[in-house]
């Protein structure tokens, strides 16, 4: 895990506003908290914020974020760069998380990953010139009974082989769908050669 | 009640209380770091694991409610292991600089890490690096040194109300920040200096100037405020070097302002060291004491007593006010006041109530509303303000203020600076009202300054009345607060400096001084009077610092710093306190009190002490309180002020103060001046 701290100033906008629809979905999700816990609301509308802004938080953002919350900066700045799932730097169109952790290595990371940086030209943590694909080595996402898997924004593609995970940078370059999901042909997790009668 | 074990002993404590708690009453030491009684718990630093029977792994202590029952093992090996493991990982990243650390001697880390580490490293990589962090003129970090326990940024979120502080980061990555780039704000960040179990948070003005075992400490009180609060002097070679708060849970708690603590540098620049006299040009020259003597005695010959005054200032100890309120009496001089200028502040000790803080320090937490009027008490007693917070957090104090001022760190209702806003509310008229209503302990907080006016009566009568209205002001609460900001201000009153019988005040003597008809003006460490720049009137200016007062004196008499004086100071609730000589005067100054003596012996008006507990005796014929330490005097209800007086129409507006620079020693410390300096650049962003 790389060092997490906000991108440097020459990478801030100067500016950050919340649209008028996620404005709205501001004064939702503060409903869901009880008054004076409003504070609690701090993580999904940093997340909010995320994808508003090309899937990554800018130093505007979290102050944004704070002055609606009433919360002092340092507080969002101490959440922003504890969770991971915030970008704090700018990333690609597709953000591609890839787990090189135990199981999914035992299934063949190594050579989902060299595809990638094949494939894309780009080393982990760097981004295509075009802006399109960001690559990240992330640990566990849970999804070990389908692995090698890679996270691409907030979709999971599992159950990798060489050929499926180039099929999906070829779909994305190509601004097609890829398949969601496992790229064999089991259902979720449901055991690959074995198959109970119910 | 709850009933455990610890280590086989059986033991009752109080509901809600922690294992660590419970174990400390049988006395088993448990080691800590990110665990303080007075903030929250964090449970971070895994330093204080006990092995509960029946939990597979080590439990942190501090954390851990009590359970009925339980039973709590402190001296296992398994407890051992576990602590040597905790050590082993927290000295991974720890650089092991002790022999070029301040905290060396007085550091938590290398204390627990001899009585619980393993004695040896297995660590062989590279260690972090952190880079510093600007915490201002009075922190020097090292942040390679910390161990994140957040002790810091809790003090500073929960006590302080600077939320300026946090950890951002994770992991290794961990690093605690500031997110104010000119350093931290507030009266009370040198707190966290104290607090820090390491060596990452030091005293960037005492860096290297002294290990704590060369140290010679005495302990004694401040007198930067109003407050008094517990100190404790570290000095070496006949110099301060630093300042730490003592326990005084009335007063101070375990905390200490930053004037108090970092102003002391000034206690070695701008210093009296020798008697001064203006020679015929009218330059100022070093004398002798006998010359001043001299010099003084003939000037005091042939002036009728009307034409002698003298004034005391705000740091002046009670034994020098004592006897220059007696020699003046020897003189038949009543032209003697204490008070600032168009003060109304009563002079009678039967209207005491209308200059103490009734209530005590510690009785704003039993306060349910609190009124500020004219006060600021971030800048006049930090650590008073601290205590607001502090009831505001754990009772939802309602805080209201009129007379506005900067931000403070708890909510307030302004209701404007207008003089009507207490009229209103004393007719009944004002919204202010509603909440009196529904409070059973109100309190009125009264900056001084808001008395310095001419209808300073008017509005202390006003209040009485309010106050008295809402049971606010009866012998069992006593709801009527004045805050001093000076630390001298509430004992000169207590022994009678004032005017005496067709006596000056402060205003008519300073007009006095103008009109030349007073000719001679004694200023006990007065130096915030605007006199003329060099008025015909003989000024002797008495003090210990070349400031304002020295200036336009014609004679100087060098006397001692609180610091260099065992003295009598009564704190703005009544509280007697003494201070303790920790070093001896430079040159030639003398205790203030010995200076007097020694002049009306060659004037031969001889005062009767002759040392330091004959003087006492003296101070215990005006009040016997005065002698017992910490005994609190206090204030009946009488009525104060004077309702008929009619309110002017100027506004209501604090004193306006730098809080850096009040008095003639913070204006010499270099380092209050970079404090200042700091403090304008943050407000300019």
């Amino acid at each position: 895990m790389s060092t997490r701290r906000p991108a440097p100033d020459n990478l801030q906008p100067e500016k950050f506003a919340f649209t008028k629809e996620n404005a709205k979905a501001i004064n939702n999700i503060l409903l869901k908290y009880p008054e004076g816990r409003k504070a609690s609301a701090l993580l999904p509308l940093l997340d909010l914020a995320q994808r508003q802004h090309d899937n990554w938080l800018p130093k505007a953002a979290m102050s944004e974020v704070a002055k609606i919350l009433s919360l002092p900066m340092i507080k969002v700045l101490e959440v922003a760069t504890f969770y991971t799932m915030y970008n704090l730097y700018p990333v690609g169109k597709n953000l591609l998380q890839i787990c090189t952790t135990t199981p999914c290595w035992l299934r063949g990371s190594e050579d989902i990953v060299s595809i990638c940086k094949d494939k894309l030209g780009i080393n982990f943590g760097a981004t295509t010139k075009d802006n399109r694909f960001t690559l990240l080595e992330v640990e566990c996402l849970g999804a070990c009974s389908n692995a090698p898997m890679i996270q691409i924004n907030d979709d999971f593609y599992e159950d990798l082989t060489k050929e499926s995970m180039k099929k999906i940078i070829e779909d994305l370059k190509n601004g097609k769908q890829p398949k969601i999901g496992p790229q064999s042909d089991r259902k979720g997790a449901e055991p690959i050669n074995i198959k109970v009668q119910v | 009640m709850v009933k455990l074990f610890v280590d086989d002993k059986e033991i009752e404590v109080t509901d809600g209380s922690t294992v660590m708690q419970a174990c400390e009453k049988i006395g088993a030491e448990i080691p800590r770091f990110c665990f303080h009684e007075r903030l929250s718990i964090a449970g971070n630093c895994r330093m204080c694991l006990v092995e509960v029977e029946g939990s597979p792994k080590p439990v942190a202590s501090c954390a851990m409610p009590a359970v009925e029952g339980m039973k709590v093992i402190t001296k296992s090996d398994k407890v051992k292991t576990a602590r040597e493991g905790v050590m082993e990982f927290l000295l991974i990243n720890h650089p092991l600089d002790c022999p070029i650390c301040d905290q060396g001697g007085e550091c938590d880390l290398q204390d627990q890490a001899l009585f619980y580490g393993r004695g040896k490293t297995r660590f062989v990589e590279d260690k972090r690096a952190v880079d510093n962090k600007p915490f201002g003129p009075l922190i020097k970090t090292i942040m390679n040194r910390c161990i994140h326990c957040t002790r810091c940024v809790r003090f500073m979120d929960e006590i302080a109300g600077v939320h300026d502080l946090g950890a951002i980061g994770r992991g290794e990555d961990m690093e605690i920040i500031s997110n104010s780039p000119k350093g931290l704000g507030g009266e009370l960040s040198g707190n966290i200096i104290d607090l820090c179990p390491v060596g990452a948070l030091t005293s960037a003005p005492y860096a290297f100037k002294a290990r704590p075992w060369e140290l010679k400490k005495t302990n004694s009180i401040d007198i930067f405020d109003g407050l008094g609060s517990a100190i404790e002097i570290g000095s070496k070679d006949g110099q301060v070097l630093r300042v730490l708060p003592r326990l005084n849970e009335d007063i101070n708690e375990e905390w200490l302002a930053d004037k108090s603590r970092f102003a002391i540098d000034g206690l070695s620049n701008q210093r009296l060291d020798s008697p001064y006299k203006r020679d015929l040009k009218g330059k100022l020259v070093a004398c002798s004491w006998e010359e001043a003597f001299k010099v003084l005695a003939e000037n005091f010959k042939g002036l009728k007593s009307e034409e002698i005054a003298a004034l005391v200032g705000d740091q002046a100890c009670l034994e020098s006010i004592v006897s220059l309120k007696d020699l003046m009496t020897e003189f038949n001089v009543t032209n003697i006041d204490c008070r600032p200028l168009l003060s109304s502040l009563p002079t009678d000790t039967k209207n005491r109530s209308g200059w103490l803080f009734n209530p005590t320090i510690s009785g704003i937490e039993k306060a349910d509303s609190l009124l500020i009027i004219g006060s600021q008490p971030r800048y006049e007693a930090a650590l008073l303000d601290a205590r607001i917070r502090k009831s505001w957090i754990a009772n939802g104090l309602k805080i209201a203020r009129i007379g506005g001022g900067d931000n403070a760190s708890y909510p307030i209702e302004e209701l404007g600076n207008n003089v009507n806003v207490i009229e209103h509310i004393y007719k009944n008229k004002h919204s202010y009202n509603k909440i009196l209503d529904k409070s059973n302990k109100p309190l009125f907080l009264i900056g001084e300054n808001l008395l310095n006016r001419k209808d300073g009566e008017g509005i202390l009568g006003r209040i009485r009345e309010i106050a008295k209205k809402y049971n606010s002001f009866s012998d069992k609460w006593n709801g009527l607060a004045i805050l001093h900001s000076s630390a001298s201000r509430v004992g000169a009153l207590e022994v009678g400096f004032v005017p005496g019988n067709k006596g000056f005040n402060t205003k008519d003597i300073i007009d006095g001084v103008a009109s030349n008809h007073i000719k001679l003006l004694w200023l006990l460490g007065v130096d915030d009077i605007n006199l003329n720049k060099k008025p015909n009137t003989f000024v002797v200016y008495q003090g210990h610092h070349g400031d304002k007062g020295a200036e336009i004196a014609d004679l100087i008499l060098p006397g001692s710093a609180y610091t260099e004086k065992d003295a009598t100071y009564l704190n703005t609730e009544g509280r007697v306190q003494r201070t303790n000589a920790a070093v001896s005067p430079p040159g030639d100054a003398k205790e203030d009190w010995k200076i007097i003596r020694a002049f009306s012996a060659f004037v031969d008006k001889v005062l009767p002490y002759d040392n330091i507990s004959e003087l006492r005796k003296r101070l215990a014929n005006i009040n016997k309180l005065l002698v017992i330490e910490n005994s609190l005097i206090k204030g009946s209800v009488t009525d104060i002020g004077d309702t008929s007086t009619k309110l002017a129409k100027n506004l209501i507006t604090p004193k306006n103060i730098n809080y850096f620079m009040t008095c003639p020693i913070s204006r010499a410390s270099e380092t209050m001046a970079k404090c200042s300096i700091a403090k304008s650049s943050l407000a300019a962003k």
